[in-house]
């Protein structure tokens, strides 16, 4: 291995460096500064001659002395099952002073695209208890559905409760093991205190020791964010797809990998996309969420849930705007629904479960399910534009059914959505209120219910029901 | 791309790669054209020759390119990227390049996509039963059909004379023909001028197969969809573009359109999407029957799948890869649906290349050559006499994803210029479940009065009155909407209510449509049109009511009306629309 001292420029995250023989693009290159402190680095492009170099770690302290090595091979996660209740730096090195991991295989980060000829379409129904999701956008093993949020807002909270609840039923009743269930917990760019709540409730569940978790804070190196999550995906599709776990990866916060992005573009001087993100962001980004999945013939698989704050609550901005067309689905965490109090805050109307109709049904979950929702999802919609006219012509200038709109909208919200963060509700619970509400509805209303359900589950007797409650 | 190696290619000087930057490779010394494909590195990356400037040419390559590393060296075929065409591609699913996925899976002896490992795009071992047409003698021209082969249960194969073999208005004798049982690259017949005709042919995907001319299409597209056929038809040969926001639909009904649309061939490319949504297309085409004859749907459909994390390169060209194999079947006289979805992706992978490239950017950083990259594309769609004489169509239906769902964005504009027929998806909508969620006040189609006559004939002859009153009966509506916004709809006179009660029946049992329901899946022209009927039936009944003085709660609380919104899911619909008619207008005169 040969030693540079040639480094001819320094940037940003970015060195430049002249060499007199071939270095391989990706390749992963050490520097040593004249303190004796050793930094890493990815080369970002090769020429003849000379070389860019990111660096992880940040550049300060590197100055035209620093030697350069370059190790010959791309970027590598060490795997093992061993990795399970280990805590792990955004470079995968354990920070948790446990013993030293024995890798049983190292992968190039930089995973293959999985053929889709290879893979087996998702359709197994995750349970996460939370209604807005098993009733409305269900979730299925090898999906990918990032939470839409914003700043203050609880979707870290939301994220737990789906780490800690989520089951298979199917394979609960059939009496399989049900244990394979790994959780990898890939932070970037978050606070200690968010980092700590999370490790609190890892540690409080139980749930640590079948977690992996790699931790990139707020005031580790921004750069070392481009790394993380494909350290966290490549530990997962190791696990799913040779130890055949049901890996759930929850990747926070998408927004600043995004940020560490677009600060690598800008250093070297790229053309620039929409607002300064680079023009290949959803071509990166799309490396990272299709990682998830299921193979055919493999047990396991990998389903994600990455967590993004949208800036300034705007969905169209470029990081979840990208998000949402690579995504199979979305679920919104709505900053109003949280002042009002609902636990957990999901706003139904925008999100949405691609695979969910594949996951659901009968033998599934229940016969009535894809019905209930749809009916559910008009009826609420309707009352959702309610609420704007009887702002301005009072609820007396309402017809009948309109008022009954207006009442199903608030009892959806404070009895279906308003769960808590620590209620568990299995599917037939969930369907259950769904029907309680449906039937505040008049029967000949609910035109999307095939009628042979509308006989089994319609509640004759709750068809006059008051809510005044939810209605205040 | 194509392996089988033609005899032409000249030995050129190998390269020596100069710099790697991501899918963008430059190198040194390389004796190529424009276009030509090239072999990158130790591994034999492939690749295709986008700049030459001195003695630098810059490549762009299709697979990815981590650990390739200046020094290596860079093979040149002397050839351009190409497709294999020949019986095979039906049933048959390809990456962006046209490398047939099972194929690789197999070769590559793993689920993920390794790299520089290459397949023909058809089998070149698998024996074909041929079947000639012409006899020994007869004098052929280009494109002219020699023989058949049965590809698929659906679909027979016609081997022509390459198009290349003759000059326009040429013509030769047939030296020798026989039937039996060959493989695609062993000669089926011999042409008097020098030409062994076989079932394979390749042809440069970034050009357009030869035709006569192009025609104006006259007959729709019928996609079983009643917003589609019943207010925006599409033509076979027209062009469609479908723009949305995430979530709006898109790849539903671009599913749909490729399940049901009453074309010969479909090809669909998926262009940067989903995996998974690729994965459900292989697993439910096998299984699902095409509505024309009952076989299944893979015997007329070839797939082409490049993911979005799959080479950003071959992204761009996967929509090239695509419309080639479709005109190849339109040369044989087929009608052919070719859905891409998304052309978003394509332009995207048109700006990524082309900021590698540090070219000027244009408008949003798409390269300026954007609108023409688009229009080529769209061009090469149409209703067309092929050079044989028969007559084609390929129909071109192109997604768009516009950021933030904001249709004023480059890639919309340019496409709008060019398409006939707009399908405009609503978040709105979708949020409310209104599927498909194709907005009826921005979308249109300008094929509708060409088609007229072929629904007219077919359906029924005031199929277009009929049109115009449910357009007038929703435009109504739309204006109406704002006022009830303001003040409740309790406060529009008897009239009003009532014709927003009918615009009602209209959205929801008209416009939308179950995609997952066995039976609403897919509507018959005449079940659209009786539908149609029936809604305006109910209107007239309704009307007729009102003018006798009943108040106008009591007509939208009748009974039988709501079950106009069961239509769609009847089998047997023309029995329950004849009762349904009755029975709403027993009633109705029952209340007066």
């Amino acid at each position: 291995m040969k030693e540079y001292q040639t480094i001819t420029e320094i940037s940003g995250p970015l060195v430049y460096a002249e060499v007199d023989e071939a270095i391989g693009y990706d390749e992963i290159v050490e520097i040593e500064t004249a303190q004796g402190e050793t930094l890493r680095g990815q080369v970002l492009e090769s020429s003849e001659g000379v070389v860019a170099i990111q660096v992880f770690e940040g550049t300060s302290g590197i100055d035209q002395n620093a030697s350069v090595r370059f190790l010959g091979e791309t970027m590598k996660m060490p795997v093992t099952e061993d990795l399970l209740g280990r805590v792990l730096d955004g470079s995968g090195r354990p920070i948790d002073d446990g013993p030293e991991i024995v890798p049983e295989e190292r992968q190039d980060i930089v995973g293959a695209a999985i053929n889709p000829y290879s893979r087996e379409y998702p359709e197994e129904f995750i349970e996460t208890g939370v209604s807005a999701i098993d009733g409305m956008n269900t979730l299925v093993r090898g999906q990918k559905l990032p939470i839409f949020s914003s700043s203050g807002q609880p979707h870290s909270e939301l994220a737990m409760q789906i780490a800690r609840q989520a089951s298979v039923p199917e394979e609960e009743e059939a009496g399989e093991e049900s244990s394979e269930f790994a959780v990898i917990f890939g932070a970037m760019g978050i606070t200690q205190e968010e980092a700590n709540e999370f490790m609190q409730d890892f540690e409080r569940t139980g749930a640590l020791e079948r977690s992996v978790v790699f931790m990139n804070l707020a005031d580790d190196p921004a750069v070392e964010r481009t790394v993380t999550p494909r350290m966290v995906l490549t530990t997962a599709e190791y696990l799913a797809f040779e130890k055949d776990y049901h890996v759930l990866v929850i990747l926070t916060d998408m927004t600043n990998y995004c940020e560490a992005l677009r600060e690598i573009g800008a250093a070297r001087e790229e053309v620039p996309g929409r607002r300064g993100y680079p023009g290949y962001m959803y071509t990166d980004l799309a490396q990272l969420y299709e990682r998830a999945g299921r193979i055919q013939g493999r047990d396991g698989s990998v389903t994600q849930i990455p967590i993004l704050t949208m800036p300034g609550d705007d969905d169209t901005h470029p990081i979840p705007d990208l998000t949402g067309y690579i995504t199979e689905g979305q679920i919104y965490v709505d900053p109003d629904l949280n002042s009002q109090g609902l636990q957990p805050p999901i706003n139904v109307l925008p999100s949405l479960s691609r695979l969910m109709d594949d996951g659901i049904g009968e033998g599934l979950t229940r016969e009535d399910h894809a019905d209930v929702k749809d009916q559910m999802f008009a009826a609420y919609a309707e009352g959702e534009d309610l609420r704007d006219l009887v702002n301005i012509v009072g609820r007396e200038a309402l017809s009948e059914l309109d008022n009954k709109y207006l009442d199903f909208a608030d009892a959806f919200e404070s009895e279906f959505v308003d769960q808590g963060f620590d209620t568990n509700r299995d599917i037939e619970e969930t369907l259950e209120i769904g029907w309680d509400l449906l039937s505040m509805l008049p029967k000949d209303a609910l035109n999307r219910i095939d009628e042979e359900f509308i006989e089994e589950y319609y509640r004759e007797e709750d068809s006059e029901r008051e809510v005044v409650e939810a209605a205040d | 791309m194509s392996k089988a190696e033609s005899t032409e290619t000249t030995p050129t000087e190998d390269g020596v790669i100069q710099s790697v930057s991501g899918p963008v490779v430059s190198a040194r010394d390389l004796d190529a054209r424009m276009n030509d494909v090239v072999y990158v590195g130790d591994e034999g990356l492939m690749g295709e020759v986008i700049e030459i400037e001195g003695d630098i040419t810059t490549i762009q390559v299709y697979e990815e390119t981590s650990g390739v590393a200046p020094g290596e060296p860079v093979e040149n075929t002397g050839e351009p990227l190409s497709v294999d065409l020949g019986p095979g591609m039906l049933d048959a699913i390809y990456d962006g390049v046209q490398r047939p996925l099972d194929v690789l899976e197999g070769k590559m002896g793993s689920p993920y996509l390794d790299r520089g490992v290459d397949a023909p795009g058809i089998d070149l071992e698998e024996e074909w039963e041929f079947e000639p047409i012409v006899e020994v003698g007869d004098e052929v021209g280009r494109g002219d059909v020699v023989g058949v082969v049965e590809e698929t249960v659906t679909i027979d194969h016609k081997v022509m004379v390459p198009p290349d073999a003759l000059e326009e208005g040429e013509t030769t004798e047939v030296t020798a023909i026989e039937s039996g049982s060959f493989d695609v690259t062993e000669t089926v017949a011999e042409l008097a001028n020098g030409t062994d005709v076989s079932m394979h042919q390749e042809w440069p995907v970034r050009e357009a197969r030869p035709s006569e001319n192009k025609k104006t299409p006259r007959t729709p597209l019928v996609s079983g969809q009643r917003i589609l056929d019943g207010l925006f038809p599409i033509a076979k040969g027209g062009t469609a573009a479908i723009p949305g926001p995430f979530g709006s639909g898109k790849t539903v009904t671009q599913h749909q359109l490729a399940k049901y649309a009453d074309a010969d061939i479909i090809v669909y490319v998926g262009c940067g999407e989903r995996g998974n949504e690729m994965t459900e297309v292989i697993e439910d085409f096998p299984e699902l029957e095409d509505p024309a004859n009952g076989n299944p749907l893979m015997a007329r459909t070839s797939l082409i799948a490049n993911t979005s994390n799959m080479p950003v390169a071959a992204r761009e060209s996967c929509i090239y890869t695509g419309i080639t194999i479709a005109e190849y079947y339109r040369d044989m006289g087929y009608d052919v649906a070719l859905m891409a979805d998304s052309t978003s992706r394509w332009a995207e992978a048109m700006r990524e290349i082309s900021s590698r490239l540090e070219e000027m950017p244009g408008e949003e950083g798409y390269p300026a050559y954007l609108a023409a990259r688009l229009a080529q594309f769209y061009e090469r769609a149409g209703y067309f006499e092929n050079v044989n004489g028969t007559e084609g169509s390929v129909s071109a239906i192109g997604a768009v994803s516009p950021p933030g769902g904001d249709f004023s964005e480059p890639v919309t504009q340019n496409t709008l210029r060019i398409v006939k027929t707009f399908w405009a998806l609503d978040a709105d909508l979708a949020e409310r479940r209104h599927f498909p969620s194709i907005n009826w006040n921005e979308s249109y189609s300008l094929y509708k009065d060409q088609l007229d006559p072929w629904f007219e004939n077919e359906v029924a002859d005031d199929w277009a009155e009929k049109r115009q009153w449910a357009v007038d009966v929703l435009d109504e509506e739309t204006e109406l909407q704002e006022i009830v916004q303001l003040v409740g709809k309790d406060a529009l006179p008897d009239d009003q209510q009532l014709t927003l009660e009918v615009a009602r029946y209209l959205r929801e049992a008209y416009l939308q449509q179950n995609a997952f329901h066995p039976v609403d899946t897919y509507c018959p022209p005449e079940k659209t049109y009786l539908m149609l009927t029936t809604i305006e039936a109910f209107n007239d009944e309704a009307f007729r009511a009102l003018e006798a003085g009943v108040p106008v709660e009591e007509i939208v609380d009748t009974e039988a009306a709501p079950r106009i919104n069961r239509i769609g899911v009847q089998e047997d619909y023309e029995e329950y629309v004849e009762e349904l008619k009755a029975e709403i207008a027993d009633e109705l005169r029952s209340l007066y």
